[in-house]
């Protein structure tokens, strides 16, 4: 075994291979067998394991991974988890003794050249599973600083979202994992691609992809290449499908940047005749050095031929009830996240503002019951349609914040690693605009308690022309949102007991967040080189409409939901008003179906949300921990919301608990003194509400409303993620 | 119910691993905490200990019954903010005699048989301490209340 922490491709020896991981070892190898590869340094696992002895860092996920089980956590959880153990290695600045040892051979080897950082943990690039991708790379790295700071991002990364959702596979074990770190010379080609020594999907082909530029926009979707199917024994072009040339990934100053393709290559394929001869040949040398076919990633440097990297073809599918390479793939690119939000701006919400309308337009009582019925399958079909469309674009679009946030930590390591949020809230949700309206309404009771007495006798008169004008603006705007079966314009009395309710308490005052906005803009700013500004000011926009849309496009979606109930309840009105006796739970599909057909059979109802079991055969949750969401701590009693009933029935004071909150039950939050949600994370809606308001909140409290019985005095540590249930002198004293 | 259920395995667990617990008594409200040898009831019911009828504890619990006792599995490292679990027992002890004592005393013996010359002397006190609610914590912070019938 080789010794020291830093080693060249040449000191690497066959018995260094599990200590240099899979990338490392290949390039190595490559290099022995005469391919042009660009020269590297691997910094082996000790140095890793040296970092995180020193600093405290393998204490610190120790806690941050006990929090809570994994089967417990969401995958948003996993994303939070996973940033407060990123921003651990970020504020940790490697010891004296670990830059004494990584500085020289860096400085020799790099001196200021551009390099890759890539992580090379053991088994990631083996032949029976692809973990590719799970871990960070970073490209264009320039300065010993940088790359010393790059390496701790890439260690970090051994417990990304990623690598934690497959945690089991990868054998992630706090006391004994560590990874490995290749750092290599940037090769600035002008044309770039990947080449599969044997097509995935036949094993007679192989298959060479190409761009202009650099190959990330390639591998990440953002620029579409040139393929060419080959035959795997002659090399002969079976096929060549040309793409649409548009774009191409430069090098820009501090980083890389999608440029438009100059005019004269657009016309042209990446790669000629002869290039193709050679790519290919590539492939054969490899597969011969390796022993398997191999999956590789090249680049031209005017005429030379560089290997990047080579790892062993995988074909390894995960079941269709994996949800993981799903929530992989929702880590977008700047430029994909772009195109999302085009698409939901421009598009999907314009569309689904529309359909909402005509629907709500279109008179239902006039339909006989086989129109109706059809009108209820036509609209489950629409719901259908957009919770598709929602999956496929509204989901991926958060991921903007998560992009912004993981931005504003690398350059401004703040030691809060949520300090980001503060810098997108304050934006103009839709949800806000609704509370601030109803804000209007309450204060009109505020102020008069005539109005107020007949509200709450139920009584017309002495309901001043103000508050009507302003309640029926409210509901023109906002009486179809729907949460379950909530909807303002369904029940007056509900509404006016909740504008009541909420008179009773002193107007919410929303902080000073705007101040500090925009002291945290210019800091933000201000770790931007000038011409890098102009991107910040694009991202921390982007930020903004991600954290935004996020709220707004479920209020959309709930527009859409209020319509589908509708023509539901029509149909429910109907079948009760002939006697028929419809279970709780009824979905529109079998509202339908008893439209149609008399004698329908309902499925067995389901029993009215799920009832808190008191006394559990005498066990009780007594103090629970999840995320520290919102800060403050608060006391009151719960309020367990299972029906539409619980939120309009919300007093002033009480802790909201509930499995999820929704931007559409987001009204009564301004009433809650605390928040318990079962859904965990920093990023989620009731997190945000409660930040908006300053309201503590704990997030991811397993089985919260069943654990939490209504009634209960509750105390919401928001610092510390902890829920503390029941009053705290002990029982029978 | 996975709750109980992992309140019976945690306390299993307990049982099973530890040898010692800390007995907590108190002498005109000031607390006094004592390490005690103890054993279980395999109906996880009974806390079983042994004492000099001379303690400060003994005195403690002759005068008030209302005793707890916290066991844990902490092995003084920082995974313990992970790993160990913890119990605390409220209840009310009592010295046992006669045919109750003999049958504890065996139980007893069977986890600390080094103990057998203590336990013979005749002043020791074997006390039972009747479990009346336990509180289970793991995972650093998250605590469960079992009301022991």
């Amino acid at each position: 075994m080789t010794s020291g922490i830093a080693l060249s491709l040449p000191e690497i020896k066959i018995e260094d291979r599990p200590r240099v991981g899979g990338k490392g070892f290949a390039l190595a190898v490559m290099a022995r067998g005469g391919l042009r590869v660009p020269p590297a340094l691997c910094i082996t696992p000790e140095a890793y394991q040296e970092f995180v002895a020193v600093t405290g860092i393998r204490e610190t996920i120790l806690l941050e991974l006990g929090r809570k089980s994994f089967e417990d956590m969401r995958w948003e959880e996993i994303w939070d988890t996973s940033l407060r153990i990123r921003n651990a290695f970020l504020q940790s600045p490697p010891p004296e003794s670990l830059r004494e040892k990584l500085i020289p051979p860096l400085e020799a080897m790099f001196s200021g050249k551009a390099v890759a950082v890539r992580s090379s943990a053991p088994g990631e690039d083996s032949a029976k599973t692809s973990f590719a991708g799970l871990h960070e790379s970073y490209i264009h790295i320039r300065g010993t600083e940088s790359i010393l700071e790059h390496i701790r991002l890439v260690w970090a990364s051994l417990w990304s979202d990623r690598a934690l959702l497959y945690r089991k596979e990868l054998g992630l074990d706090v006391q004994k994992s560590a990874m490995a770190v290749v750092v290599q010379e940037m090769i600035s080609g002008e044309r770039s691609g990947v080449a599969f020594g044997r097509n995935p999907l036949d094993p007679a082909q192989a298959v060479i992809e190409a761009v202009y530029g650099l190959n990330q926009a390639m591998v990440d979707g953002t620029v579409e290449p040139d393929r060419w199917i080959l035959k795997r024994d002659t090399g002969e072009v079976i096929s060549h499908h040309e793409a649409k040339r548009e774009k191409t990934l430069a090098y820009a100053p501090g980083g890389v940047r999608l440029e438009p393709l100059a005019p004269e290559l657009r016309g042209k394929a990446p790669l000629e005749r002869a290039d193709i001869g050679e790519v290919f040949g590539l492939t054969g040398k490899a597969e011969t050095i390796f022993g398997s076919p191999q999956d590789m990633e090249w680049t031209y440097r005017g005429n030379l031929l560089f290997t990047l990297q080579s790892r062993p073809i995988t074909t390894g599918s995960s079941g269709a009830d994996d949800l993981r390479p799903w929530y992989l793939s929702l880590h977008r690119s700047f430029e994909n996240l772009q195109g999302l939000r085009r698409k939901i701006e421009e598009e999907l919400i314009p569309c689904m503002v529309k359909e909402a309308g005509e629907m709500a337009q279109f008179p239902l009582a006039p339909l006989s019951d086989l129109e109706l019925a059809g009108e209820i399958e036509r609209r489950l079909k629409i719901g259908g349609k957009w919770d598709e469309q929602y999956k496929e674009y509204c989901i991926p679009f958060a991921h903007g914040m998560r992009l912004f946030g993981q931005v504003y930590n690398d350059r401004v390591k703040p030691e809060n690693p949520f300090e980001f949020m503060d810098l997108l809230g304050g934006v103009d949700m839709i949800s806000v605009q609704r509370n601030r309206m109803m804000e209007g309404l309450v204060g009109r009771i505020r102020r008069n308690p005539r109005l107020a007495e007949s509200l709450r006798r139920g009584r017309k008169e002495g309901l001043d022309p103000g508050f009507l004008q302003a309640l029926e603006s409210f509901l023109t705007q906002f009486g179809d949102q729907s949460w379950s079966k909530a909807r303002f314009d369904r029940n007056p009395k509900a509404l006016f007991t909740l504008l009541l309710n909420m008179a009773l308490q002193n107007p919410p005052r929303r902080g000073s967040a705007r101040r500090s906005q925009m002291a945290l803009e210019k800091i933000f700013f201000s770790h931007f080189e000038k011409d890098r500004r102009e991107f910040a000011a694009e991202l921390l926009d982007l930020g903004r409409a991600s954290y935004r849309l996020r709220d707004d496009d479920n209020i959309y979606m709930g527009k859409i939901q209020a319509q589908i109930i509708a023509a539901a309840e029509e149909g429910k009105k109907r079948l009760r008003s002939r006697g028929r006796i419809l279970p709780f739970r009824v979905e529109g599909m079998d509202v339908a179906r008893a439209l149609l057909d008399p004698r329908y059979r309902f499925k067995k109802g389901s029993s009215p949300g799920m009832e808190a079991d008191k006394e559990k055969a005498g066990v009780r949750g007594r103090q629970i921990v999840g995320q520290p969401a919102s800060s403050g701590i608060a006391a009151g009693k719960a309020r367990v919301i299972l029906r539409p009933e619980d939120l309009f029935a919300f007093k002033p004071g009480e802790i909201l608990v509930c499995d999820a909150i929704e931007p559409n039950m987001t009204f009564v939050v301004p009433l809650a003194a605390g928040i318990v949600e079962r859904r965990g994370g920093m990023l989620i809606h009731g997190a945000i509400i409660a930040r908006e308001y300053g309201i503590p909140c704990v997030t991811g409290i397993p089985d919260a409303t069943s654990l939490i019985p209504s009634g209960t005095r509750v105390t919401v540590d928001g610092f510390l993620g902890i829920v503390i249930i029941g009053e705290t002198a002990l029982p029978g004293k | 119910m996975k709750e109980k259920q992992q309140i019976k395995e945690i306390l299993n667990e307990l049982f099973t691993s530890q040898k010692l617990a800390v007995l907590g008594t108190h002498q005109g409200g000031q607390p006094y905490g004592s390490l005690v040898a103890f054993a279980a009831t395999l109906d996880l019911r009974n806390l079983i200990f042994a004492t000099t009828r001379a303690t400060r504890k003994f005195a403690n619990l002759q005068a008030d019954p209302r005793v707890s006792m916290v066991l844990d599995n902490r092995s003084n490292r920082v995974a313990d903010f992970r790993r160990a679990v913890a119990a605390t027992a409220l209840g009310r002890a009592r010295e046992v005699r006669g045919k109750e004592r003999m049958r504890l005393a065996k139980m007893f013996l069977a986890k600390h048989p080094h103990l057998k010359e203590f336990i013979a002397s005749p002043t020791c006190a074997l006390v039972k301490m009747r479990v009346e609610v336990y509180y289970a914590v793991w995972r650093f912070q998250n605590v469960f209340e079992w009301r022991v019938k």
